[in-house]
């Protein structure tokens, strides 16, 4: 039988040709739409894990409690005890520390007075120690538009954006004036190696970045951290081991009276990310289900002119002794074959689509020069195993459920009024 | 008809002594205040979250124009000197011996992590140039008997739109301010502890700055040693003396 609808799918394109465009279209826009916000979800969770979250990051409670005012005077002290206590017991994670700061950065003239000066957004990382994987892992070496990496302690690297704007060059010294950690006024003066560019507004705008142990010198913050922050060694981040780090973390060593012990903070509760992901979560069951809908109603119709102009077919088939059921039977085959063909188009297409943007991404940088969030400049989709079922299955459902609603009507037909109906 | 138009002259009048009153009290705290010029050593004790540091300094100040602070003590911050000239400020590091220039926002950003800020630092008018005032009643504090005034700005360049301030009704001294936004929201408040006299004139020597929208218990600041109308040269209030 199946063979024998086969035929009729092929050779008759009015009754498929329609539907499995329409199904196709709908599954490709699914899984389309699905793999890239996932993409671009991925890549944002992946870049504020990489610059600010960390799998798990830790922090004093009073730092926590004021994070985006960046209050050092409430780092966490006794930095290097933590850092042992972490890689002993938690081993399985790599655990670095970081510094964020702010304040101005100022250009000095020939004189050493001020020629021109802008806001300053800091970050101190591990430049120097033999195993850091710092600079690759905030992808700082290839950020770089100008010049070399800093190789010894009073070096850093600042914005391009700034650079430009300034006409700072290469080997230029810059102050850094701001705050220590106990509110005293702190100057420091760096040479800059080289100027770097993250395509992140947000990132770029003052950016100036130097060696840890620099800026625990200059901010008076000797064997103290903004924050330490942890990566699982041997994977990407998961939520179940981040849950129980957390509360095992914690547990031990967090004491809610005592506002300067240290609390942990895992990547997805930091920021507005609890919140994106969720949606991000929401999003695609959201699409898959109106997309469920719409198709349905859409195949619906097209069953029901597909019914319409099969009338007398199906008219023939009743008076020549066909059961009612029978004929409902092959609809609804036939249904599947023509949903499952759509479905698999669409998802060639839809995966390919996904696939392509995978690798080259749409550049949305210009666009984002004003945006204070931490977005990627390249929105890229992501092919993930789902992709080959979100679509697929709906796209199957759809077709069947729609002409399942639309054959039904075979079952109003009367058999004594057919030769009536056959006559027309 | 004629006991309306006495009744509406006894009350321009009044309102006019008033105003008067408030003009004159002003013009008192003024005479304490300011002066040709002067030499202030001081301590400043900032009470930050975990610690308390105390920080002393001395300053030359010519009329409302011209001030040049050099911090002494501790280690960490001596040899910093600031530098203001009319509405121009400039902060000397001996650690990086570079010197820089503060405007725009940064201004209001605190000073040594104190709850003043270098507008604060900056601002030496004349109350009677730069506000208009009005007396709201008498209070007492401390069993001292305060008159208040009510300060509302007649400039724009200034950074308190309002002040509300206690002055002794006999040494002529705020003994508490309470500094205002525009928006009328309180910014800063002054207490002061204990006023001496220098020269003929009350000067404060002990006051409490509270910066409202910090936590924290405020900053505590003491005049070790104060003269007026000394011999100050010129070459302390330019750019040079920075880096000697």
């Amino acid at each position: 039988m199946i063979k024998f609808l086969l035929k009729g799918i092929l050779r008759d394109k009015s009754r498929s040709l329609l539907p499995i465009i329409v199904i196709s279209l709908g599954v490709f826009l699914t899984i389309f739409m699905s793999g890239w916000m996932k993409g671009i979800f991925t890549d944002m969770v992946d870049m504020n894990a990489k610059f600010t979250t960390g799998h798990v990051k830790i922090m004093t409670r009073a730092y926590a409690e004021n994070e985006k005012q960046i209050p050092n005077d409430l780092a966490l002290l006794d930095a290097e005890n933590w850092m042992q206590k972490l890689n002993t017991e938690y081993p399985d994670v790599e655990w670095v520390q970081r510094i964020h700061f702010g304040g101005l950065i100022d250009v000095p003239d020939a004189n050493g007075e001020t020629r021109a000066q802008g806001p300053a957004m800091g970050k101190a990382v591990d430049l120097f120690s033999e195993n850091t994987n710092e600079p690759e892992r905030m992808n700082i070496t290839k950020s770089l538009v100008k010049g070399v990496m800093p190789s010894k302690s009073g070096e850093a690297l600042i914005s391009d954006e700034f650079a430009e704007r300034f006409g700072v060059k290469l080997g230029d010294k810059v102050t850094i004036f701001g705050s220590t950690m106990y509110g005293s006024m702190m100057f420091q003066t760096f040479d800059v190696t080289g100027t770097i560019s993250f395509g992140i507004s947000m990132l770029d705008r003052g950016a100036i970045i130097v060696d840890i142990k620099d800026a625990q010198k200059a901010l008076d913050m000797e064997d103290a951290t903004s924050e330490i922050l942890g990566y699982f060694k041997e994977s990407s981040y998961d939520d179940i081991r981040a849950d129980s780090l957390k509360a095992d973390f914690n547990g031990k060593y967090s004491n809610i009276d005592d506002e300067y012990s240290p609390q942990m903070f895992k990547l997805t509760e930091q920021g507005i990310l609890k919140e994106m992901l969720a949606r991000g979560e929401n999003m695609t069951s959201i699409m898959v289900f109106i997309f469920i809908i719409a198709m349905s109603i859409v195949l619906w119709n097209t069953g029901l002119l597909g019914g319409l102009r099969r009338y007398s077919e199906y008219g023939v088939r009743l008076a020549l002794g066909e059961e009612k059921g029978h004929i409902y039977k092959t609809i609804i085959i036939e249904a599947i074959i023509i949903g499952f063909i759509g479905s698999v188009v669409g998802t060639i297409l839809g995966v390919g689509a996904c696939y392509y943007l995978q690798e080259n991404g749409i550049d949305f940088s210009a666009m984002m020069k004003n945006v204070d969030m931490m977005m990627p400049p390249v929105y890229r989709a992501i092919v993930t195993p789902d992709l080959f079922y979100v679509g697929f299955i709906p796209g199957l459902v759809a077709m069947t459920l729609g002409n399942a609603l639309a054959g039904y009507a075979i079952y109003k037909r009367k058999t004594a009024t057919l030769f009536k109906e056959l006559e027309v | 008809m004629k006991k309306y138009i006495v009744l509406i002259m006894a009350i321009v009048v009044s309102i006019g002594a008033y105003s008067q009153t408030a003009t004159e009290i002003l013009e008192h705290i003024d005479r304490n205040m300011s002066s040709d010029n002067q030499v202030i050593e001081s301590s400043m004790t900032i009470h930050g979250k975990r610690n308390s540091r105390t920080m002393t300094s001395i300053t030359y100040t010519i009329g409302s124009e011209k001030s040049y602070t050099e911090y002494l003590s501790p280690v960490r911050e001596k040899g910093t000197k600031m530098l203001k000239l009319t509405d121009k400020l400039w902060i000397y590091s001996p650690s990086t011996d570079r010197t820089i220039q503060i405007s725009g926002h940064m201004l209001r950003q605190s000073v040594m992590g104190s709850d003043m800020s270098y507008e604060d630092a900056m601002d030496d008018r004349k109350l009677n140039e730069v506000y208009d005032a009005k007396v709201i009643g008498e209070e007492e504090i401390d069993g001292q008997k305060v008159i208040v005034l009510e300060l509302k700005a007649k400039v724009d360049d200034i950074a308190y739109a309002a002040r509300k301030i206690w002055v002794h009704k006999e040494k002529y001294i705020s003994l508490k301010e309470e500094l205002y936004a525009k928006s009328g929201q309180l910014l800063k408040q002054l207490t002061v502890s204990e006023v001496k006299m220098f020269d003929g004139r009350w000067y404060p020597t002990k006051m409490l700055y509270k910066d409202m929208l910090k936590k924290g218990k405020g900053t505590e600041m003491s005049i070790i040693s104060i003269k007026f109308n000394q011999d100050i040269p010129e070459y302390m209030f330019t750019k040079a003396v920075l880096k000697q």
